[in-house]
């Protein structure tokens, strides 16, 4: 009996074809989508606030339409006392944010839930409650910052943040970039997180 | 130990490192791209052991957060654990493709001379990355620092100046693979591999340029993490994994070669799209739910496909085999991969459970079992095949001297990570219950799963695991260097016809 060639749909050529056909038709729908959160992304687009939004007033709320939590801009609030251009409030974020990639953060704690699992979540951290009142946030937040094992923050777990030689305003900085993120809409993510401020409501 | 002591035996350390390099230059059984391949398998292997070893130290600080604090903290050896691992990988990957280049292209490696000049560049600069890891750490939140010392991003950590090392030295590889197929044969296995190495260099520089917007930063670092990890890695692994069957078990081409294009054609069209489950969370639009979730729900399907393909093969051919060290390595990839990567990924990747899983010891447990399912064992199996080559194309069957080190240290290896990844898993549920559901995931929730019994406990099952598979590394790597020694025997012949075809 002569060996039968397998069926067309079972055959190299079939699937060679198909494989090139799904990979660039996936990947062509990637790039579109790309370019379209790109513009959803940008600071100062409909998802993530412009950097002057430090300025505010920021919350966490439970959205009854949307059945999910969402951040909110209320009044005017200036960080460390100072209102800021957007452009000044770009700059100072981003030294906060190049601070917290040079000081590798994200080897212990998350940020938008990446990361490294040896210390809390940093998405929120601005609107956590364990600051106490917002009156006093900022600089709590500063001191923590410059001297971690002195002020730290351990909750009977024993696990206290490293001394990183942080320099004052670095730590400004950094209270202005975790400010910043805790405005990004993150789709409800963390679930049933109640920010500072909210307790009553 | 007085300093000459120490000095003595660093010398005698490198005298015997030189001696080594001297007899494997001088292997009348290996080719060029073979020797070189042993060059990059040698260094993975050191390089596993320091992932083992760091991955030791800081699973020791969970238990005892003040080990080695402000000396070692948790980031830097968590860093140093995870980039060993991404490095390792990607060590084992290259040196397998250099090892059977010549062998599928028929023709000797083009341009052989710039691939050994760049892996000593790479190996260079990866020891200067640790050291400076180790020993400085972190810098000032300065752009020199991200170009020095450390970028700062999960599994990219390298600093700027390595990055563009490393795409040199891909861009070599390329060449190398490129050009020798060029000159030589097209297989399908050829071209697959070409093309992913194309996508595979051209991926890297997504991660290769900092942002203000947080958002926009992980929305690209996605594209290299995910884009290699849960696309051109695996599909690098089955051009592996057919070449390897082919080798084995003497199946023949047009089979694996048809498996590979299904495998290729069911991996990128469930993982491209499948990127999405990265983003629902990072403030990317709302979409990425539907898309990302349904993908992602698809991804584990190429993974059935590649153990139906691997188990069907080894039970066509009775498990007939010419090295079972490297079989049994191959059988616990395709189960390692699917369960690791597949089932393990498929628990939490939608959305409705992953706004309580994200950013918990689940993803840990799904990381630990799927780059160990998917990666560490393919390399292993193909390590197992160097060695049978290198010396002397020996018997590597059954009644093999010694032949109870590489079984314990296999069993030692996949039960300490199977061990490993039960163990975060439960440390995982209990993170998502406790400080995701119950507490609303603020600090005092966060700690309050920590302090939990059932989360220290999990953490004391994973150390003890976690030891078991560093037994099962180190007994690994001594079977590596004693296996084969002495056998006079040839190795078993495998219809050679089938790999021909």
């Amino acid at each position: 009996m002569t060996e039968q060639s397998p069926p067309r749909w079972a055959s190299e050529t079939f699937w060679k074809k198909t494989a090139i056909w799904v990979t660039g038709g996936s990947f062509v729908l990637l790039v579109i989508l790309s370019f379209d959160s790109m513009k959803q992304i940008s600071a100062g687009g409909p998802r993530v606030p412009a950097y002057s939004v430090i300025n505010k007033d920021i919350s966490y709320r439970f959205d009854k339409a949307k059945q999910r939590y969402q951040p909110t801009i209320g009044e005017d609030a200036p960080l460390f006392g100072k209102t800021l251009s957007e452009e000044e409030a770009e700059k100072l974020v981003d030294h906060g944010k190049k601070t917290v990639q040079a000081k590798n953060c994200m080897n212990c704690h998350t940020l938008l839930g990446n990361g490294a699992y040896y210390a809390p979540d940093l998405t929120k951290a601005w609107l956590d409650q364990g600051w106490g009142a917002k009156e006093s946030r900022e600089q709590m937040m500063v001191n923590f910052l410059l001297d971690p094992e002195k002020n730290a923050r351990t909750y009977g777990s024993n696990r206290k943040m490293p001394n990183l030689d942080i320099t004052p305003p670095e730590a400004e900085a950094i209270v202005a970039f975790l400010k910043w993120m805790s405005s990004i809409d993150t789709n409800g993510f963390p679930h049933n997180f109640i920010a500072l401020g909210e307790e009553d409501k | 130990m007085t300093l000459q002591a120490y000095q003595k035996k660093a010398a005698n350390c490198w005298a015997g490192c030189k001696q080594r390099h001297t007899e494997l230059m001088a292997n009348p059984h290996l080719s060029g791209g073979q020797k070189l391949a042993v060059h990059y398998f040698t260094v993975a292997m050191v390089l596993f052991m320091a992932q083992l070893l760091f991955g030791l130290l800081a699973g020791l600080q969970f238990i005892f957060p003040s080990f080695l604090y402000e000396i070692l903290d948790f980031n830097v050896n968590r860093m140093v654990h995870i980039n060993a691992m991404v490095v390792w990988m990607l060590y084992g990957f290259l040196g397998s493709v250099y090892w059977f280049l010549e062998e599928e292209s028929g023709v000797e490696i083009v341009g052989l001379k710039w691939g050994q000049l760049a892996f000593w560049i790479l190996t260079g600069a990866v020891t200067v990355v640790v050291l400076v890891y180790l020993l400085i750490q972190i810098g000032s939140g300065t752009d020199t620092s991200l170009w020095l010392i450390n970028e700062g991003r999960e599994y990219i950590e390298a600093p700027r100046w390595a990055d563009i090392g490393i795409v040199v030295v891909v861009l070599t590889f390329f060449y190398n693979v490129a050009a020798t197929f060029a000159k030589g044969k097209w297989s399908g296995i050829a071209g697959v591999l070409t093309l992913d190495l194309v996508a595979l260099a051209g991926l890297y520089l997504a991660g290769m340029f900092y942002v203000t917007n947080i958002s926009i930063d992980q929305y690209w670092w996605w594209w290299v993490i995910h884009l290699w990890v849960e696309a051109t890695w695996e599909v690098l692994v089955g051009c592996i994994m057919a070449w390897s069957l082919m080798k084995l078990l003497g199946v023949r081409r047009k089979v694996v070669q048809t498996w590979l294009y299904i495998e290729v054609a069911l991996m990128f069209g469930s993982g491209i799209l499948g990127l999405g489950h990265h983003y629902f969370w990072i403030g990317t639009p709302e979409y990425w739910f539907t898309i990302g979730g349904f993908f992602s729900a698809l991804e584990p399907i190429p993974l059935v496909a590649m153990v139906v393909h691997s188990i069907y093969d080894a039970g066509a051919h009775r498990f007939k085999n010419s090295n079972h060290p490297a079989l049994a390595w191959i059988i616990a990839h395709a189960f390692g991969n699917f369960l690791g990567a597949g089932v393990w990924g498929f628990m939490h990747t939608l959305p409705q459970i992953n706004l309580y899983t994200h950013g918990t010891q689940w993803s840990a447990s799904h990381g630990h079992l799927a780059f160990f399912g998917a990666y560490a064992t393919i390399n292993i199996a193909f390590f197992y095949l160097a060695a049978q080559q290198a010396r002397g194309k020996v018997w590597m069957g059954g009644e093999l001297a010694n032949g109870w080190r590489w079984k314990t240290a296999a069993v030692l290896l996949n039960l300490g990570v199977m061990g490993m990844t039960v163990a975060l898993l439960i440390a995982g549920y209990e993170q998502s219950f406790i400080e995701r559901a119950v507490e609303g995931s603020t600090w005092a929730g966060y700690f309050a799963a920590q302090n939990h019994p059932w989360f220290m406990q999990a953490m004391v099952w994973r150390m003890v695991f976690g030891l078991m598979t560093a037994a099962g590394g180190g007994l690994l790597f001594w079977d590596l260097l004693e296996i084969g020694k002495g056998e006079q025997r040839p190795a078993a012949v495998i219809d050679s016809e089938a790999v021909a075809q």
